[in-house]
């Protein structure tokens, strides 16, 4: 019987993460939810927020935008349009990109545009998020 | 006989064209790799995206979405991703040679890239739509090909959406191929396509029936949009990654003619200095016999 999942994380520009954990949490859209092996088949939604992984009794961190997440009992896909490692985030450049975000919501633009502009808002309130927890 | 002057007017230009074809191969193999990069970093999500799809589609139980509806083909729609500017080889030609095999009566094309939109208008065929995109192309360009495609399907317009592209294999190899992409169900073969038969999904390990949270319509109701918009952007990034492949190795071949050719003017030229020179002295030294 598996006691790990096979956990693959992708975005359209990488393979962010691929490795066999114990456990992650994922921020679901009705609510976070974790995710052990011989999970119940299941196929969801993600909101922006932050993926835990524990791997070796050790946590890791990861911000992710919006995606898809594909279950299974042994393993974990998940299909979203960001995913920076807690390490990896920038906190400075990530509190420009959210001002510049905000400050184009403020001008007047079109839905198409306004709903881009709000998920990257979201993605970089996500990242900011994971960054402060990560240092607590 | 040309004169030594022609000769060297001409090895001047041959010249200035082998200048010119270099630079363009230069800024080709440099926007060739980014577009590389770009395409091959694409696939995994495509793959996956595709994986999941074909689970999704499959354990979705009696659920069905407009997007997957079937229906006899009487009108058909391609998109035709072409490149803008020529100069990129046989790139092109092979194209829209197999665009040209849809029939015309009941065939509209939807066009991405001018290339397309002048070959569609000049054999008129119909037009249902022009787009274009960058050189690096942007995943709002391939939401707005796929939502265009989308409506006409889901109106009942066309029955059948394909599309006609250039896929990348490598730098020397580039192929025209046709992928069905509505109605979705018909996806379940294309991921095997671009990525290989290795990745291919068999449909009967994925029998397995899924939960959907919140529930199947809302989860599918996002994902097949959003599969179907990244599957346009993998395409526009493949079509690219070819062009510029193609177009390098034109310039390349071009460089290397005009090199030759080169050559050759200059080993022509010298013979004719060399005869001339010849020939002129001959004329002092009969001229000094005679005299003398």
């Amino acid at each position: 019987m598996a006691n790990t999942l096979k956990l693959e994380i992708v975005t359209p520009d990488a393979v962010t993460y691929s490795d066999s954990v114990e456990m992650v949490t994922l921020p679901g859209v009705e609510g976070e939810m974790g995710v052990y092996p011989q999970h119940v088949p299941l196929m969801t939604q993600i909101a922006p927020g932050e993926i835990v992984v524990r791997k070796g009794g050790q946590e890791q961190l990861l911000a992710v935008g919006e995606g898809f997440v594909e279950i299974t009992g042994e393993s974990v896909s998940i299909l979203t349009d960001m995913a920076i490692a807690a390490d990896n985030i920038d906190e400075a450049k990530v509190e420009e990109a959210r001002k510049r975000a905000e400050a184009r919501l403020a001008e007047k633009v079109t839905a198409e545009e306004e709903a881009a502009v709000r998920a990257s808002l979201a993605n970089a309130v996500a990242q900011l998020n994971v960054k402060r927890r990560q240092r607590r | 006989m040309p004169s030594t002057r022609d000769i060297r007017r001409r090895i001047k230009s041959v010249k200035n064209t082998a200048q010119i074809t270099k630079a363009m191969q230069m800024v080709a193999s440099a926007k060739m790799r980014k577009a590389q990069q770009a395409a091959l970093a694409g696939r995994p999500y495509a793959a996956l995206m595709n994986k999941v799809l074909a689970h999704a589609t499959a354990g979705a139980g009696d659920f069905t979405h407009e997007l997957l509806e079937h229906r006899p083909v009487k009108k058909r729609a391609v998109i035709l991703i072409s490149t803008d500017k020529g100069l990129c080889g046989a790139l092109n030609t092979n194209l829209l040679r197999e665009a040209a095999k849809f029939d015309k009566e009941s065939t509209v094309f939807i066009c991405a890239g001018k290339k397309a939109g002048q070959w569609a208008a000049r054999t008129k065929r119909t037009i249902a739509a022009e787009f274009s995109y960058k050189d690096n192309p942007q995943f709002g360009e391939a939401r707005a090909i796929s939502k265009f495609a989308q409506e006409m399907f889901i109106k009942g317009e066309v029955d059948e959406v394909i599309v006609l592209y250039t896929n990348f294999i490598s730098t020397l190899t580039q192929k025209p191929e046709a992928r069905p992409m509505l109605p979705i169900i018909e996806i379940k073969g294309v991921q095997s396509g671009i990525h290989g038969d290795s990745e291919k999904v068999a449909l009967e390990q994925s029998s397995v029936d899924y939960l959907f949270e919140p529930s199947a319509a809302e989860v599918l109701g996002e994902l097949l949009p959003r599969a179907l918009n990244f599957e346009v952007y993998q395409f526009l990034l493949e079509a690219k990654a070819s062009e510029h492949s193609s177009r390098m190795v034109a310039m390349k071949n071009a460089t290397d003619n005009a090199k030759q050719l080169i050559k050759s003017l200059t080993l022509e030229y010298n013979k004719l200095r060399q005869a001339n020179i010849t020939k002129e002295l001959l004329e002092i030294t009969t001229a000094q016999m005679a005299m003398g």
